[in-house]
């Protein structure tokens, strides 16, 4: 038994961490890009588009939200070779990190859309505008304002859920971590400070997003 | 190159690994209930350390992915001097976890009664747990119910990441089938159907009692935000 918390050993391996902070944060940044982009076409496909499409992204958005996480990195990550797509360890984790906050994001976006009233459509028609200008200035914007909370939740929920990508040997903060406890045999506190790292991530993350939403929608109602 | 094909034996102990997805989703959804209302008791407690104290360990369990808390868990008991074991550490971490987002749906619907009864209950000589016990939670109930379906939803899916500290439970049953019969489309397709089919009819449910619920209320609870990734 350890008598007493020691950080020393693993405090060496400093630049490990960042380097760990680093990739945490590109898998959900880039995640997170290519996740909204999929909920957006989503949502204003959904919304807007032909009748067809309606149940393909139903059918979607449940799946993906009716199962977990990991089982969907596993899949994307052992299934793709098979189809011809070799990825890499890291691009499989994005892909599957994607397709899963693109469920959610549609799902979100689709709840904001539904909460703009007909008649500021029916506003904006009469006023002549066209159906592109519409979706976008009339519905999108004022949408995407509405639900940007629930949004950057569900992302600070992406930034948490990276953690699990080195099931599939990605290369991340927690996956480093595991080296570290195998190196130093301070698996306790190695996670201790894990723990810390990940904590300041998310404070960062959900008061930049904060001001990012105070950035991006400015105008008083 | 495979050393088996997938076939009914496979499919049998994916399914009896089943159990132990629902075994620590129960144990996860009845301890981390009572540790909520706990929690959201001392949120909501007259005293204002006890609300700071809530206010930090919700903090600490909803802002650190839930796999950093299993491993504190099971390296932490190694730490203390037990030998560490999935279950024990899945089990715990699981119910501290599951308090601290029960503890804020049951906040919301809390918060969402009038201040008025609480008023009356204190002009009627009732104190803080007297008035929150026979008073506000039989209101609240009602108002907690959706949330708190919705997020049985996410227990389940999340006893998932229990694999990653050695627990044999589905998501660890599906990769060891896949690594003898190395079938992933047809491995991890069965199970996902098999997650699909513990999850997709809490989530009927919850929308059903979200929609059922929106009539004769005045205030609506918020959503807990937490869809949760993982």
């Amino acid at each position: 038994m350890q008598t007493a918390l020691q950080f020393g050993p693993i405090l060496v391996h400093l630049d490990r961490l960042l380097l760990g902070l680093v990739k945490t944060i590109q898998l959900a940044a880039l995640s997170i890009l290519f996740g909204t982009a999929i909920g957006l076409l989503g949502a204003v496909g959904r919304s807007f588009g032909p009748r067809w499409l309606a149940w393909p992204i139903a059918t979607y958005v449940e799946l993906i939200r009716n199962t977990p996480l990991l089982i969907q990195l596993y899949f994307v990550f052992f299934s793709l070779p098979l189809f011809g797509f070799k990825l890499s360890s890291n691009t499989a984790a994005i892909v599957a990190l994607s397709i899963h906050l693109g469920a959610y994001a549609t799902e979100i976006l689709r709840a904001g859309i539904q909460s703009i009233p007909a008649g500021q459509i029916e506003a904006a028609k009469s006023l002549g505008l066209g159906r592109y200008r519409i979706i976008r200035h009339v519905v999108l914007v004022p949408a995407a304002r509405a639900v940007y909370p629930s949004l950057s939740a569900q992302f600070i929920l992406q930034i948490m859920g990276t953690s699990i990508v080195g099931a599939i040997a990605a290369e991340e903060l927690t996956a480093i971590a595991n080296n570290l406890v195998m190196q130093t045999f301070r698996s306790f506190e190695v996670f201790i400070i894990i723990a810390l790292i990940y904590f300041v991530l998310v404070q960062a993350a959900s008061l930049s997003f904060a001001g990012i939403g105070k950035l991006m929608f400015r105008w008083k109602v | 190159m495979s050393l088996r094909d997938f076939g009914p034996n496979e499919l049998m102990f994916l399914l009896l690994a089943t159990r132990w997805t629902i075994l620590l989703a129960l144990i996860a959804f009845a301890g981390g209930g009572l540790l909520g209302l706990l929690v959201a008791a001392l949120r909501v407690a007259p005293a204002r350390p006890l609300r700071w104290l809530a206010a930090g360990y919700i903090q600490f369990f909803m802002g650190t992915p839930i796999l950093i808390q299993l491993f504190m868990a099971y390296y932490g008991s190694s730490f203390l001097g037990y030998r560490p074991d999935p279950w024990a550490a899945a089990a715990l971490t699981f119910c501290l976890n599951g308090a601290a987002f029960f503890g804020e749906i049951f906040r919301g619907a809390i918060e969402a009664i009038p201040r008025g009864q609480w008023e009356a209950a204190t002009a009627l000589g009732f104190r803080f747990t007297g008035t929150l016990r026979l008073v506000i939670l039989p209101q609240a109930v009602r108002l907690m119910l959706p949330p708190t379906v919705g997020f049985m939803v996410q227990i389940v899916k999340t006893t998932s990441v229990a694999s990653l500290i050695g627990l044999t439970e589905l998501a660890r049953a599906a990769t060891q089938v896949n690594t003898v019969t190395f079938q992933p489309v047809m491995v991890f397709g069965t199970v996902s159907l098999i997650y699909f089919a513990l999850c997709w009819p809490l989530s009927l449910y919850a929308g059903h009692l979200e929609r059922r619920f929106a009539f004769g209320s005045a205030r609506k609870v918020e959503k807990p935000l937490a869809m949760s990734a993982a």
